[in-house]
């Protein structure tokens, strides 16, 4: 492959619509006839439902309808994506609640009227008389017996324990010589798209088809589970994606909305849109990253780790939604991260509480699982006495290792690394930070009675799950190059990105290539995009694709030509003979020469179209190191992030601009969610988070005053042709950790202990009151 | 349902429309006027998305009522590149990959398209705080900061260009 295109830093396809006010966002579309629905959710954490009267929401002017649970019939409970589990069958959400809410925003009733307006006047008519039931808040809370049961059916608030790991980790542990044990929180927090979810369904009765616009990232899976749900032939339901504001995990799975505004639409036989509003939003669609873990691990005298044990609580929520129990149990999977550790246990205890159910937000399991070993680790350098970094040294896991068994599992698969030097880009970041210099000026400063800190993040990532992923490249009749692909976009720049490997395959430039995707109705199979999976599965996918048209265009132009396929070169939009561009033809003139009724010769089918399955049955690793430097103002608690420094290897960059870009917008999420974000419940089971002035996305304030990004290429994956790993989530990965330890750094002095996230004023302030009295009670 | 008649401009155009006096601006720009690429991202007047210029000041179009700008010169990002040319704002957003999703970029645009106005020639810092007025959650802001900077310096010379005096 020529590779012109491939790695270079092209300007997005995509941008020119959404810079001109020309982007289609869901809340855009409009269709004539259409109405406008509003879900009416519970006010309580946990209550008996005793009725729901909608005859006054019924009656009010404009109102289309008013649907409660058992209007819905025997619809079924929407199931899970990503590893179904039957025990918990009876756990899984119903579009609408029947006999009991389980969290504050649960849904309760579906008011459909003329516009928005008149809708939301609506649904403040709906009485609901609910009697409340004790209420719990908290996983650890919740395993305890006696605590209320959220769901009768299980009887207890256990939905899964799952144990891994290798070796004796146990007797290890009890045989180091060296051993540190912590307990360490991650907070609940999640995504929070700018552009909050939606949908628009219509319905046409003359020829039963059903078209729901809106769901975007795995479009053709959520087609199957609402074809189940509505008992309705899965060919007369469309899925079309439109630009959408943000995905992260939470948009795009299937969400009790994605069932009722497609079934309000077939009942009403009118066009329903739904537009959540941005409370609704931090209610209702799901949060992640709560979890507490209770770790201990073992060294020897030189540092080097001989066991690491782990007891995760994991926080559900009220259901278990479509992801399941994906982030708990990739956080055990990938919990031992870079590191070379020959003993191994987590149990991971996932738990029901009264709160809004959970999901996967970028990273998920490996943001919250490399807080926690990257903390410990750098206690075990404290106890020690080393530098963090030289811990570190000691016990990365060698290129000559891989592929590396890391003797944990993910879905009962072994976690193997594929390829990699995590040395090198530690060396790499480190370098970057200009380390060594760092740490004297962190002794200058802590001189003049500042509180500096410089924190370590390394970690490996996960990206590339499969099975598989479709694309299609034709030729269309005017010469243009069009690529199906079963991927989603959620606004990272796959129209960009897939273009320009079509591009080297077929010898045009990217802008003359367009990139369809989210069609159910264009395109017959897509797995979607979730996991940093697009470039890898997909992105391999439109290779094979157009490699196999590259040279379907040769046969047919060397049947034109009279000449040998060997001796023909794609360029330009043009086939023609090695050395002689002036002969030839056009890709134009080639579509036509090979459309259905020309004449052929026999085992030539007519059509310029390729298409192909790329198979993944590994995932593959990429990795790196952040270093935070840090300046906490113990006064008031507030961080200042002075100077940050990302080293992330993905195999190679289809384009390194739009790599950076992500790399930068994962750092700011992951800073957010260690410095600002957070979804408060207070103990009756209400979220108090639930305007922008209460949960705290990071500003441009907020970010470092200086961001270094290096995206290396040094490990390309043995696994895939392009040598791609994953890019999307690498600069979240390690930002949570390299912002504790930095933190920890800086308040190390003042004998502060940094347990977990979030670092917020308040919860600063509050540890160093904490170390003063615990210093003052030692007196 | 109370309603008025409003007269109004937007990017140019003169418009009368009656409307319900409790539509905020936002909605009735983009559902009366079509005018689609104005966004709603909180409806609570924090995120900026729906950012419009009014009579010269930047606004939250989620804040403000319709029949509130009745009179008003509006600009959306629908009128700002000239035609077929793009304000070098946009052009430097797409240059310096200054979006992801797009969803925040329309207010960003609006609010910068009116700071530059007032600030022609701002220092990194200015530029940065005037950045924190809005949300973006896909790129970290580096990027449209370094996009601000480039169409400083393209509007610095292009008015250089026009201008006798070249100040």
């Amino acid at each position: 492959m020529a590779g012109r295109w491939v790695g270079a830093r092209l300007r997005r396809k995509e941008d020119q619509r959404l810079l001109t006010g020309s982007g289609r966002f869901l809340a855009d579309l409009r269709l004539p006839g259409m109405l406008s629905a509003v879900i009416v959710r519970s006010p309580h954490a946990h209550a008996r439902i005793v009725a729901i009267n909608a005859a006054r929401a019924r009656a009010e002017r404009g109102v289309a309808a008013v649907f409660i649970g058992p209007d819905l019939g025997a619809v079924g409970r929407i199931p899970m994506r990503m590893s179904p589990r039957a025990e918990v069958v009876e756990c899984l959400q119903r579009p609408l609640a029947l006999g009991r809410v389980r969290y504050v925003g649960d849904p309760v009733a579906v008011v459909v009227a003329e516009d928005r307006y008149r809708a939301e006047d609506a649904a403040e008519l709906v009485e609901m008389d609910l009697e409340p039931l004790p209420v719990v808040t908290e996983a650890r809370q919740a395993l305890e017996p006696g605590a209320p049961v959220v769901h009768e059916s299980l009887g207890r608030n256990l939905a899964e324990r799952l144990v891994m790991g290798c070796g004796e980790p146990e007797r290890a542990l009890r045989e180091a010589p060296v051993r540190v044990r912590d307990r360490f929180k991650v907070h609940r927090h999640t995504g929070v798209p700018l552009e909050t979810r939606g949908l628009l369904a219509q319905f046409e009765p003359g020829t039963s088809a059903l078209t729901v616009w809106g769901p975007t990232k795995v479009p053709h899976f959520n087609r199957g589970v609402l074809s189940d749900l509505l008992g309705w032939p899965e060919h007369l339901v469309r899925f079309v994606e439109t630009d959408v504001g943000g995905g992260f995990g939470i948009r795009g799975e299937f969400y009790p909305e994605d069932f009722l505004v497609p079934w309000a639409a077939m009942r009403l036989r009118r066009p329903v849109q739904w537009v959540e509003d941005r409370r609704e939003h931090l209610l209702a669609a799901n949060h992640s990253r709560e979890q507490l873990h209770e770790i201990e691990i073992g060294a020897d005298r030189d540092g080097r780790i001989v066991a690491l044990v782990d007891r995760i609580y994991a926080d559900m929520g009220a259901y278990i939604r479509t992801h399941g129990f994906v982030v708990p149990d990739r956080t055990a999977a990938m919990l031992p991260g870079p590191y070379r550790i020959p003993n191994y246990g987590a149990e991971v205890l996932c738990a029901f509480t009264n709160k809004t159910p959970c999901g996967t937000y970028r990273s998920p399991g490996r943001y919250e699982g490399t807080v926690v070993r990257e903390r410990i680790v750098d206690r075990l350098a404290g106890e020690l006495g080393l530098d963090p970094a030289e811990v570190r040294r000691r016990n990365f896991v060698s290129p000559a290792d891989m592929p590396y068994d890391v003797g944990a599992t993910a879905d009962y698969d072994p976690v193997v690394y594929d390829s990699g030097d995590f040395r090198g880009a530690f060396d790499a970041a480190l370098e970057a930070a200009d380390y060594e210099s760092l740490r004297n000026r962190q002794a200058e400063a802590r001189r003049e009675g500042r509180s500096v800190g410089i924190g370590i993040g390394c970690f490996v990532e996960k990206s590339g799950t499969g099975p598989w992923e479709h694309a299609r490249v034709e030729i269309d009749g005017s010469g243009r190059v069009v690529v199906f692909t079963g991927l989603a976009s959620l606004g990272q720049g796959l129209e960009t990105t897939l273009a320009q490997i079509c591009a080297d395959e077929l010898g045009v430039h990217p802008d003359d290539i367009t990139v369809v995707h989210g069609d159910t109705a264009r395109i017959p199979y897509g797995v979607g995009t979730f996991g940093s999976r697009g470039a890898v599965v997909g992105g391999n996918a439109v290779a094979q694709a157009a490699s196999a048209l590259r040279e379907r265009i040769k046969s047919f132009a060397a049947l034109r030509l009279e000449l040998s396929p060997e001796d023909l070169v794609l360029d330009a939009g043009r086939v023609h003979p090695r050395g002689v561009p002036d002969r030839g033809l056009t890709l134009r003139e080639l579509a036509r020469a090979a459309a259905p009724g020309q004449p052929l010769p026999p085992g030539l089918e007519p059509g310029l179209s390729a298409s192909a399955i790329f198979k993944a049955p590994m995932r593959v690793y990429p990795y790196g190191t952040h270093v935070a430097t840090v300046e906490v103002d113990p006064e008031t608690g507030r961080v200042t992030v002075m100077r940050y420094v990302i080293a992330y290897d993905i195999g190679r960059a289809i384009n390194p601009m739009i790599v950076e870009g992500q790399l930068a917008g994962g750092l700011a999420q992951g800073l957010g969610g260690a410095l600002l974000e957070e979804l408060v419940y207070d103990e009756g089971g209400q979220l108090l988070t639930t305007t922008f002035m209460d949960y705290l996305l990071p500003t441009a304030m907020e970010m470092p005053e200086a961001t270094v990004i290096h995206v290396l290429e040094k490990s390309p994956s043995p696994l895939n042709p392009l040598g791609i790993k994953g890019a999307g989530e690498g600069g979240c990965t390690g930002s949570g950790a390299a912002l504790a330890n930095a933190v920890a750094d800086a308040l190390a002095p003042l004998g502060v202990a940094v347990t977990g996230l979030p670092l917020t004023p308040a919860t600063i302030v509050a540890s160093i009151r904490a170390a003063a009295s615990r210093r003052e009670a030692r007196r | 349902m109370t309603e008025r008649t409003i007269r109004l401009s937007v990017n140019g155009r003169e418009y009368e429309r009656r409307v319900a006096v409790r539509w905020t601006l936002a909605d009735f720009l983009r559902d009366e006027l079509g005018l689609t690429g104005t966004h709603l991202g909180c409806e609570h007047g924090v995120c900026g998305a729906c950012t419009v210029v009014m009579n010269g000041a930047a606004v939250r179009s989620c804040l403000l009522l319709a029949v509130q700008a009745q009179g008003a010169e509006i600009r959306t990002v629908e009128g700002l590149a000239d035609g077929d040319t793009l304000h070098p704002l946009q052009e430097a957003f797409w240059e310096h990959h200054g979006l992801q999703c797009g969803f925040c970029t329309p207010g960003i645009l609006m609010s910068f398209a009116c700071f530059l106005e007032e600030h022609p020639a701002p220092s990194d810092a200015e530029i940065r705080e005037a950045l924190a007025g809005n949300l973006c959650r896909c790129t970290g802001y580096v990027n449209i900061e370094r996009a601000v900077r480039a169409a400083v310096t393209k509007l610095a010379g292009g008015r250089a260009g026009a201008g006798p005096t070249g100040a």
